[in-house]
């Protein structure tokens, strides 16, 4: 290896020596605090470590890995997304019965597999940085060792996760029958001179993507996300609906983007049905919850039903650099605006609690009581709605822009109808914060929490007031791919 | 910077009304009187015809373009002056939280400067949108019984019809960027865009809807009565006064000067939507038993004559929309204002429980009655001068809808008449013994409304002329 590659690798080579050290540390010395401080400056020294990474520009370190703006970029996010899970994970794990220091060293190599798949361009490395991710989370969601629904949830993961797993292995077959290869590159050349229309290769390329949808939640491979959001920890949740969403998506759009699947009508097709029964779907049944955290699993649902116009762009859109742009833009919003809400949820859940606040009725009066956490919540809320002003509206004008710039008319209308429903039940939350309540109880807030709540907050409503800053990052991170 | 300075300062003075409750509770109301009397300051400085440019996302074309001219003037000013109304209107009415209230108002009047001044697309999208959620804090949190149907009601309308606009305002542009190779979200650079005939008349009708649903027309109204009559006193009074104006507003900004020719096509369904409007708000008014119900449907016939004179489209026809629009801001908001007081005392909306309230408060009896008779159209008074002029500018266009409209007057003064029969005359409710009477607080402010009114009716001119300008820069016929 030259000493270039150990430059690209320097963001995951930091954030492993910071894994290492936590093993250590647990072992010798059990403190809460440490083990949080640790892991948040393990992902602070990956985060600084990109900043050398980038110097590399586009750079092959084998051809498992490839490190390029566009993985800078979603690196950034996800260490980001998960330097703010710890630091809310510290007051929700402080006071629970069991040890907490091992939940770090999960949150930590769970990143350290986001970012793998970040930078996969080859289905070994896929496979490899999914399942680092995939084998964390079960043990993250089942966790606290008090009351079933986290063992519950955790197993439901499990299952289904694996049997997504399984099928995208199954597609890979597939698409390496066809092709004769597992890196993305050469299934793009193969996709330019060989035989497109090649039956194998369309039904591995679909299988895989319905693979990837169980991991993406996508209608109708999502039954197993509002159990598994209801019953994990509120800052696992958080974690589950940010980072190992954003990271799989990353491999999809790169693998997407690579090897032109989506040129193939059948693929583009099944993809753009299940971006429509999301949105759609998605919206209603969250009309039906009375659970904070299943609506926002609902939701999770139909934004990454919005986000497969993204995908879909690529195709859609002469102009590669705007589809990244748009896929770049969105999940940097919704990533912004959804650890804003959860940040909201886990600071109001008691330690002696087995469950986590949950009911919408729990959030009655909060306005009157904690108004800072309320507002930000309302903040998340309305983004998640696109009110303009906020993130969510810049992420959903990017979608509209390259909605209409690919005609991809259909789905625009799915996401107007998406929309529209979806204002009645983040308005319900609102609502309920701002009736007047004074039987129920809520947890004080703590500094460090609500200083985490009221920054994300700041975030959304600058991303949403000033976006340029973040558009100019994008494009200049993907100007190289595109 | 100054119209710009002008909505920023409305901003900042909602926070410090927000914050000035920690010093003392009646401090908000009035800190926000002060600041919407700077703001009236601000507002003077301003020269007609002003324009500020800067960017602001460059990569979409879209700077933040803030324009005042004669109309925009005369609406920020409307603006304003309501605002004060409303403050005053629930000095007394609301009984917690008044830096929150207080809050919520003046980024109301905020959101509500910048829809009348932007002449960004996407500017005016982000005013249209965000204007809305303090409204609807103010309908949810100090709303009467049914609030969290009525605010959801209204969210919901103004919202889905504003993302069918959403969508056209970037068919609009992205048209324009096939065309032309330049993305831009500026209203001149779009105004001579050219667009298929096909997609300039779906477009139209994405913009058409949105507005409509705010004016509100009819069959888009049915949110109307319910978030006036569930709103407190000041909410009412800035919905009805200021806010279904931005629907006349647009209608008259952009829909027709962007498709002029697509607008044209859909002139006699629009004009039979305003004449619609017009009879079957006075006709639904007339059945209401509820005080502040028949004030809002009276809205609907009111707001259907300024439909009518935009797409009539002549200079008689929207100069009469104009003054309409302004004397419906008055003349309701004064209604609106009646009806709140009525309920602070009494307890009720409902008419079956007043009657014969003029002999236990002769100065609200007399208040009324002059703007039952501004409402009804008598001639003296800013709203017969905008009736008027409508109908006779639509006259040239379609006969039979203004005849149609013009039976609609009659309508009125069956409702208004009614209105101050029910609860002002007749014989007196023996529960109601005693009843406090409008004070000097209260007085002053309906006194400044019905001198507006005279002015008006007496010489319409002042605010002809500084509307003319804005008319003949359309390129509207004679």
């Amino acid at each position: 290896m030259s000493s270039i590659d150990y430059l690209a690798l320097a963001p995951h080579i930091t954030l492993t020596a910071a894994i290492m050290l936590l093993v250590l540390l647990v072992s010798f010395w059990r403190n809460h605090l440490a083990a949080m401080i640790l892991t948040v400056g393990g992902f602070a020294g990956a985060f600084a470590a990109l900043f050398f990474a980038i110097r590399t520009a586009t750079w092959e370190v084998t051809p498992l890995y490839l490190f390029d703006g566009f993985a800078a970029f979603f690196d950034g996010m996800i260490l980001i997304a998960a330097a703010v899970t710890a630091l809310i994970s510290f007051r929700y794990l402080d006071g629970r019965t069991g040890r907490q220091e091992e939940y770090y060293l999960l949150l930590a190599l769970a990143t350290l597999g986001a970012m793998t798949l970040v930078s996969a361009q080859h289905f070994a490395s896929l496979l490899l940085g999914l399942e680092i991710v995939s084998i964390s989370l079960y043990a993250l969601v089942a966790y606290p060792e008090e009351g079933n629904p986290p063992l519950e949830a955790a197993l439901k993961y499990l299952v289904l996760s694996g049997v997504g797993s399984t099928i995208m292995l199954f597609g890979m077959a597939l698409v390496y029958h066809a092709t004769g290869t597992m890196a993305f590159d050469e299934m793009g050349r193969f996709a330019a001179t060989g035989d497109r229309s090649d039956l194998w290769l369309a039904a591995g390329q679909a299988i895989l993507v319905a693979g990837i949808a169980f991991k993406l939640s996508l209608v109708p491979f999502h039954m197993w996300t509002p159990d598994v959001y209801q019953g994990a920890p509120a800052p696992v949740t958080a974690y589950l609906a940010t980072v190992s969403k954003a990271a799989v998506f990353a491999v999809l759009l790169r693998f997407a983007f690579r090897t032109d699947m989506l040129d193939n009508g059948a693929v583009f097709g099944i993809v753009a049905i299940m971006a429509i029964l999301s949105m759609v779907a998605g919206n209603l049944l969250a009309l039906l919850q009375e659970s904070v955290k299943r609506i926002l699993a609902y939701s999770s649902i139909a934004h990454l039903g919005y986000l497969m116009i993204g995908l879909l762009a690529v195709a859609a859109l002469a102009d590669h650099a705007m589809a990244l742009e748009t896929s770049l833009v969105f999940l940097a919003g919704y990533l912004a605006m959804t650890l804003t809400a959860f940040a909201v949820v886990t600071e109001l859940t008691p330690a002696d609690r087995a469950t986590d606040v949950d009911l919408v009725n729990d959030y009655t009066g909060l306005f009157w009581r904690r108004p800072v956490l309320a507002s930000v919540f309302t903040v998340a809320l309305l983004s998640l709605a696109g009110i303009p002003l906020t993130a969510g509206f810049i992420a959903k004008f990017y979608l509209f822009a390259a909605g209409v710039e690919g005609a991809l008319w259909t789905l625009i209308w799915a996401m107007i109808l998406g929309s529209a429903i979806s204002i009645y039940y983040y308005l319900k939350i609102v609502f309920a914060m701002t009736a007047r309540a004074d039987d129920v109880q809520h947890r004080s807030a703590s500094w460090a929490g609500t200083v985490t709540a009221v920054g994300l907050a700041l975030l959304v409503v600058a991303l949403g007031t000033y976006p340029t800053p973040l558009i100019e990052l994008v494009r200049m991170l993907v100007d190289g791919i595109g | 910077m100054t119209i710009l300075w002008l909505i920023l300062w409305l901003l900042a003075g909602g926070l410090i009304a927000g914050f000035s409750e920690r010093i003392h509770p009646n401090a908000p109301r009035w800190v926000s009187l002060g600041v919407i009397a700077v703001a009236f300051v601000l507002l003077w400085g301003i020269p007609i015809d002003d324009v500020q440019t800067a960017a602001w996302i460059p990569r979409f074309g879209i700077s933040v373009i803030l324009a005042m001219d004669g109309l925009s003037f005369a609406l920020v000013a409307l603006n304003l002056f309501l605002g004060i109304v409303a403050v005053v209107s629930s000095w007394n009415e609301i009984e917690r939280s008044h830096g929150f209230f207080q809050f919520n108002l003046l980024w109301t009047l905020a959101g509500v400067a910048g829809v009348f001044t932007a002449l960004d697309l996407f500017l005016f999208f982000v005013f249209w949108e965000v204007m809305l959620v303090p409204m609807y804090f103010l309908i949810a949190i100090w709303g009467h019984e049914a609030r969290a149907y009525a605010a959801m009601k209204f969210f919901l309308f103004t919202q889905i019809s504003g993302l069918l606009m959403l969508f056209a305002i970037l068919a609009l542009v992205y048209v324009n960027y096939a065309a032309t190779d330049v993305i831009t979200f500026s209203y001149k650079a779009l105004l001579g865009a050219t667009i298929d005939p096909e997609i300039a008349y779906w477009l139209m009708l994405g913009f058409f809807v949105a507005f409509v649903v705010k004016l509100p027309g009819v069959p888009f109204h049915t949110w109307l009565p319910d978030a006036h009559t569930q709103a407190p006193t000041a909410g009412s009074v800035l919905l009805a006064g200021i806010l279904l104006k931005t629907g006349a507003y647009g209608l008259l900004r952009f829909v027709v000067p962007l498709f002029p020719d697509a607008a044209l096509d859909f002139r006699w369904p629009a004009m039979l939507l305003g004449a619609v409007s017009v009879v079957y708000g006075g006709y639904v008014a007339y059945s209401q038993s509820d005080f502040k119900r028949l004030v809002a449907y009276s809205s609907i016939s009111h707001m259907g004559f300024v439909l009518l004179g935009v797409f009539a489209w002549n200079t008689v026809a929207v100069q009469g929309a104009v003054v309409q629009m302004v004397a419906h801001g008055f003349s309701t908001a004064a209604l609106f204002m009646m009806a709140g007081a009525l309920q602070q005392r009494l307890h009720t909306r409902e008419m079956g429980e007043m009657g014969g309230l003029w002999a236990r408060a002769p100065r609200m009896g007399a208040v009324t009655l002059f703007f039952v008779i501004a409402s009804l159209g008598m001639p003296g008074l800013g709203n017969f001068v905008g009736e008027f002029m409508v109908l006779l500018g639509a006259f040239q266009v379609n006969v039979p809808l203004t005849i149609v409209a013009a039976a609609g007057i009659v309508v009125a003064a069956v409702y208004a008449l009614s209105l101050m029969q029910r609860s002002f005359q007749g014989t007196p409710n023996p529960d109601v013994a005693v009843m406090a009477d409008f004070g000097a607080r209260e007085m002053s402010v309906m006194i400044l409304m019905m001198l507006a009114l005279v002015w008006l009716g007496v010489y319409p001119e002042t605010l002809l002329g500084l509307s003319r300008p804005v008319l003949m820069g359309m390129g509207l016929p004679p």
